[in-house]
């Protein structure tokens, strides 16, 4: 369970509101394979990750990075019920797609880096928390029905 | 785990803007550690931990130029840092698995300073040099 006060539920939906959503899971997912290159290993049909510049340019990177941060907006419009609007991908993730749930902890603090990044001051200690929070949560449901 | 070349240049290079706000940037890196992980606060019972506060600039300087004497030295952090070493060791012993939370908000506090020069390169660079440092802290402890 996630538990948001009411100021962190506007800062993270105020925030949200502006983030490109494009472009920010492609950079996120992009950066995830650059600090830590042996997350590559679920991307073998990826093509060119050789490089950061590789990784960063690369389309497959960035249609994937932007499906990754839609289903985490979903999280977002759903901070009470993490587990059941993650359920079925958490099933995905365990059973076909064999990731270890440690790769969403990294992920989500790779997001945060990048929100920083794009909003500067406006990435407060506060609206960081909020965030902190919201990964966490997801990584968890995400987690949640592996066996 | 040992640095590259290309990684040491990039350190090295983005130094100087880091150092020249070694003060704001330890201590929104404290803010962020205390907000975001709240935890991390039972090491300090002793600090007034309002943000801005004496206690925080203060200390958030000194973390910023001890991760300063490591970029100076890179070669040898094992010896430039070998008293707070000790320091965390025997004296503050500094759950470890803190060091990654700190870092973290470096770098998150760095993202948010200097967008432009904080690319993807950069960002392994750092992470890669903190998780060094936070090894080096932690060698002694057992």
């Amino acid at each position: 369970m996630v538990h948001l006060t009411a100021d962190e539920k506007n800062a993270v939906t105020g925030l949200w509101s502006k983030v490109k959503v494009d472009d920010v899971g492609g950079e996120a997912l992009g950066r995830l394979l650059v600090v830590y290159p042996w997350t590559q290993r679920f991307f073998d049909s990826f093509g060119d990750l050789s490089n950061a510049d590789a990784v960063m340019g690369n389309a497959k990177v960035k249609a994937h990075g932007k499906k990754v941060l839609d289903a985490f907006a979903e999280g977002l419009k759903n901070v009470d019920n993490l587990k059941g609007t993650f359920a079925k991908l958490s099933e995905l993730h365990c059973d076909k797609l064999h990731v270890d749930p440690e790769n969403f902890r990294l992920l989500g603090n790779v997001l945060v880096v990048v929100l920083a990044r794009h909003f500067g001051k406006e990435f407060t200690p506060q609206v960081q928390g909020a965030f902190q929070k919201l990964t966490l949560g997801v990584a968890t449901a995400l987690a949640h029905k592996y066996h | 785990m040992s640095l590259t070349r290309a990684e040491r240049t990039i350190i090295m290079s983005m130094w100087g803007k880091i150092s020249a706000q070694a003060e704001a940037i330890g201590t929104e890196t404290l803010e962020r550690l205390f907000t975001s992980y709240p935890q991390t606060k039972t090491y300090f019972p002793h600090f007034d931990l309002h943000p801005g506060s004496a206690h925080l600039r203060s200390h958030g300087s000194k973390v910023v130029v001890a991760v300063g004497d490591a970029v100076k030295n890179m070669d040898n952090i094992d010896s430039a840092l070998s008293k707070l070493s000790e320091l965390h060791a025997y004296i503050l012993r500094v759950d470890p698995v803190n060091f990654k939370l700190l870092s973290h908000c470096l770098l998150v506090t760095m993202a948010s300073h200097f967008p432009e020069d904080f690319t993807a390169d950069a960002h392994a660079a750092w992470d890669k040099f903190l998780s060094v440092v936070s090894s080096v802290l932690t060698e002694k402890y057992r």
